[in-house]
């Protein structure tokens, strides 16, 4: 058994910054972590990072626009919090040695991106997310944090209360892969789980393959809401044969979009006339959809992104990774040729449902990062926004947990008071519930820490015994494919009641066939096998929650199209999508946005780019 | 209220006849073509199909296996796999299909699949190369994939990495300066010129592909290695750290196991998947190193 005061679960941008912030505050910090730290896909992220730096621009603005993108479903104090507090925190990336893009004077660049009033986005080179994932391990490689790398987090040791707002978590259990061993990790103050995206539930995604969602799983298990699953981003320009990325940046310098007719179809047709190819992302992925949808996509498939116009020198500058990226990953010269991009899989805006200091409902679990939902990106998350959101919300966990004051929240968590009635109507028959067996905690109540954290280890010993006892059944890799086709097909850009409803059938037929998995693998040695059986798990569960809730969302909000409901609906749909685990099933209930800033209240209004 | 409203009735009904269509309006006219485009696109996929099904399209892989667990593979083999050839498929996709269709126990490290993540650096055949940026195409059969030399072998594709990350954290990896700006908003001024400098040192991502190609790290287990080298030429290069902090990072590659040993092989060049011109790095701090002596001596 290993013990510490703050345990962070993942080492991506999120985790990392937590780590250290935490150990700031005075905590005894150990980061557990499935990939080695530099593996994390925050490595992947190109474009940018958002920050009021410079003069004309300020934070109010920033949140305004964060509001706007976020078609009024964030909550203010979460996106004050982010625009408030970014600035600095870019600053402190720079002072840590980032190689941050330059302007003559010597000072860190800023280019325009979508939806942002100011180009406000800083950058290193299309490689952003790189260099700020390694300047931050290094800060934790300075500071000797405790690093278990390629150890895959199983549960949550989560007491077991009646309500989850009674509830504590005193550690987490883990699975080394080089091993097998599992072990526990006492967490005297705190876990903060960062684990980053989910976007392997779907096949065409710029998510690397460790992105499924295993925090959000845990923490939904644990009883701890998600909140706004359903709201997906779609990123516009993803290379069709791979869902790698191609940044928005590119059309931050110039870049264009064509059709198959050689028109610059988001002014042409009328989906932005003032943006144009910089309208927020839910609105040019749509336009690029309906222009496939309507013929005049090329291959029937996708659209062109162009940037030969702006000369080989800029490119080299800003967006060289983009060239490297196209040639390798699809073979083509982006200097002599456009590059066919079309939508893919890109970010959850929703996610564990915390409060703007990275508090969940259950007392020392926090969330920090894309598996957290503080609600900072409401129904579409501005470009740039995310890294931000990593170091801000990162730093602000770290502290808590590490034991400063941060003063009170002003997002409620969990079912308190304010909250609507949980008598919503989940749309579908859910099917045979998974029941008491899958529940992080169960068990009886106990009071001492090691007891939870005990009972929590023998149980997933006895999970993973289970698993490699079995000889014969369904492998993981089918169960997954399905679900990830039916998500592709169903539940995408453009979603319909039937579809929706398709799905779920698909992910309850798959969740059926999860009885009977079984790890071919014997080995207790670096066993991916298991550790992707046991991923499979956590993206039915996320399949489910994504589904069930754009299948109870009736409005046209952000990522959120739906084909019979084509209008935002304020009065009724200005709240949060909650998703509680209700012994094996999904029950839904809502709670009101938080609209009201320090800059004032953010009024609903119609949203034109 | 919102003022995006795609089109919805995007699959409108299919012209009656001909003629109609042909005197449709363009969208119809579009739809045709759509449509005739998705036939012959099907008819392409059933060749397609029936072809991998004679097996002449499959890619003949043969893959490195070794598990000290399991009994029937203490004994390093080679397996062999034939996987369906798509194009535009990588090392890594093909390994990918050959785990999920074939044998779920095959292991290997990857997870961004586009060469950042720096996880699937592997031995094919016979280089140095990230599975996930190498076409399948571009390679002769069968297609030998080993995992890399001159690291121990955990299972299969997988090697043990510590080794060389001790080498790139013995180095100091970490921005030091004790010359900050005054206010807490202003940035370190570095200039263009500077950063262009060292732009491609702050690219690697740690694959290790570079320290395996290494004859001189094959033999001397203690030598710094390119990485850790590279990782310390984008700390002393940059203008922010300071002529002080120079001097001590040249210090710890100029010991005994660092830049002297360096043969000027190129072979570090020539497999990083991410153009560093790392021998070209590991010279320069040689020069400068040269240079600084001549000033203290
Ligand atoms: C291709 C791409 C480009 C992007 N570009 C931008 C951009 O330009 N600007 C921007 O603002 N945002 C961008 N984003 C979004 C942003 O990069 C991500 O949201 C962000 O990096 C996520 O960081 P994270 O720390 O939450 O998670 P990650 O970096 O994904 O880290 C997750 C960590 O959790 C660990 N983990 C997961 N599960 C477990 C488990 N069960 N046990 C133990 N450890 C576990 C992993 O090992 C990893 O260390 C981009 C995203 C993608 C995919
Ligand atoms: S220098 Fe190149 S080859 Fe060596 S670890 Fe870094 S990226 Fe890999
Ligand atoms: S899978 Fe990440 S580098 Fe190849």
């Amino acid at each position: 058994m290993y013990e510490y005061d703050v345990i962070v679960v993942g080492a991506g941008g999120a985790g990392l910054r937590a780590a250290i912030a935490a150990q700031e505050a005075g905590a005894d910090v150990a980061m557990v972590t499935k990939l080695h730290p530099v593996r994390s896909h925050t490595g992947a992220a190109e474009g940018g990072i958002n920050a009021a730096l410079r003069e004309g621009d300020d934070w109010e603005l920033h949140a305004y626009d964060t509001m706007k993108g976020a078609d009024y479903l964030a909550d203010a104090p979460a996106a004050e919090a982010l625009t408030q507090e970014s600035p600095e925190e870019v600053i402190q990336l720079e002072h840590w040695g980032m190689a941050f893009s330059r302007d003559d004077d010597g000072r860190v660049s800023q280019r325009p991106f979508g939806g942002l009033s100011f180009p406000r986005t800083t950058y290193a080179g299309a490689e952003t997310g790189h260099h700020l994932l390694h300047t931050l391990y290094e800060q934790v490689v300075k500071r000797g944090i405790d690093v278990f790398d390629e150890w895959y987090v199983l549960n949550l040791a989560v007491s077991d209360e009646e309500r989850p707002e009674d509830r504590t978590c005193h550690g987490v259990v883990a699975y080394e892969t080089a091993t097998g061993n599992v072990e526990a990790f006492t967490a005297r103050d705190g876990v903060i789980l960062a684990t980053g995206g989910l976007g392997q539930v779907y096949d065409h995604t710029t998510n690397a393959v460790a992105n499924t969602g295993d925090g959000v799983a845990m923490a939904y298990r644990a009883g701890v809401p998600a909140e706004d699953m359903e709201m997906i981003q779609f990123h516009p320009t993803t290379l069709p044969s791979t869902g790698v990325l191609i940044s928005e940046g590119v059309r931050g310098e110039g870049g264009i979009l064509y059709n198959d007719e050689g028109e610059r179809f988001m002014f042409e047709h009328g989906y932005a006339k003032n943006d144009g190819e910089l309208a927020s992302r839910d609105v040019v992925s749509r336009a690029e959809l309906t222009e496939v949808n309507e013929g005049r996509g090329i291959e029937d498939e996708y659209v062109h992104l162009d940037m030969r116009h702006l000369g080989e020198e800029r490119i080299l500058d800003r967006l060289e990774n983009i060239l490297h990226l196209a040639e390798d990953f699809e073979g083509v010269d982006g200097l002599e040729e456009p590059m066919p991009v079309k939508p893919g899989q890109h970010y959850a805006m929703g996610g564990i449902e915390t409060d703007e200091f990275g508090r969940t409902c259950v007392d020392g679990l926090y969330a920090v990062g894309e598996c957290a939902c503080a609600s900072v990106h409401g129904s579409n998350r501005l470009g740039g926004n995310a890294l931000p959101e990593l170091i801000v919300f990162g730093k602000r966990a770290g502290r808590h947990a590490g034991g400063e004051d941060l003063g009170d929240p002003r997002i409620p968590v969990g079912r308190t008071g304010e909250v609507e009635p949980g008598d919503v109507e989940t749309p579908v028959e859910l099917g045979e519930p998974w029941g008491a067996a899958a529940v992080a905690d169960g068990g009886a109540a106990a009071e001492a820490a090691e007891a939870v954290v005990e009972r929590t280890l023998e149980r997933e010993r006895e999970r993973i015994d289970r698993l490699l006892e079995r000889d014969e059944g369904t492998q993981h890799a089918d169960i997954r494919a399905a679900v990830q086709r039916t998500m592709t097909e169903n539940v995408n850009v453009f979603r319909e009641e039937s579809a929706l409803k398709e799905a779920l059938v698909d992910i309850h037929a798959a969740r059926q066939r999860y009885r009977d998995v079984y790890v071919a693998d014997p080995s207790s040695t670096y066993n991916t096998d298991l550790i992707q059986t046991i991923e499979t798990r956590n993206l039915l569960d996320i399949a489910e929650m994504i589904t069930v809730g754009a299948l109870a969302r009736e409005e046209f909000r952000g990522a959120h199209w739906r084909k019979q409901y084509q209008e935002r609906r304020d009065d009724e749909w200005l709240k949060h999508t909650m998703v509680s685990w209700s012994d094996g099933s999904p029950e839904l209930w809502y709670k009101p946005v938080v609209l009201e800033g320090e800059a004032g209240a953010y009024e609903p209004k119609e949203r034109s780019y | 209220m919102s003022t995006q409203r795609p089109e919805t009735e995007t699959e409108t009904e299919s012209a009656e006849t001909d003629a109609e269509a042909a005197e449709g309006t363009p969208k119809e006219r579009r739809l045709d073509e759509k449509r005739r485009r998705a036939e012959e696109r099907e008819r392409k996929r059933v060749e397609e199909a029936e072809r991998v099904a004679a097996d002449a399209e499959r890619y003949h892989l043969k893959v490195f296996r070794y598990d000290p667990e399991v009994a029937g593979k203490q004994e390093p083999r080679f397996d062999d796999f034939h996987v369906p050839y798509e194009t535009g498929m990588t090392v890594l996709d093909a390994l990918i299909y050959a785990r999920d269709e074939f044998d779920a126990s095959l292991t290997f490290r990857h997870s961004c699949r586009q060469a950042i993540c720096g996880s699937d650096a592997l031995f094919i055949n016979g280089r140095q190369r990230l599975g996930c940026q190498t076409q399948l195409s571009d390679l002769d059969q069968p297609v030998r994939i080993e995992p890399l030399p001159h690291q121990e072998v955990v299972k299969d594709l997988v090697v043990d990495m510590e080794h060389f990350y001790d080498q790139m954290e013995s180095v100091e990896p970490y921005f030091q300066t004790t010359d900050r700006p005054d206010g807490e908003l202003e940035e370190q001024r570095q200039s263009r010129e500077n950063r262009e400098k060292i732009k491609t040192s702050t690219r690697c991502i740690w694959c290790g592909a570079c320290m395996s190609s290494c004859n001189i790290a094959a033999g001397d287990n203690e030598y710094l290695g390119p990485a850790a080298i590279n990782k310390a030429y984008r700390f002393a290069m940059d203008e922010r750290e300071g002529e002080e902090m120079k001097q001590r990072r040249l210090e710890i590659v100029e010991e005994e196991h660092g830049v002297w040993r360096c043969q000027t092989q190129f072979s570090c060049t020539e497999v990083c998947p991410k153009d560093i011109p790392l021998t070209e790095h590991i010279q320069e701090l040689k020069r400068e190193a040269v240079k600084s002596n001549l000033k203290f001596w």
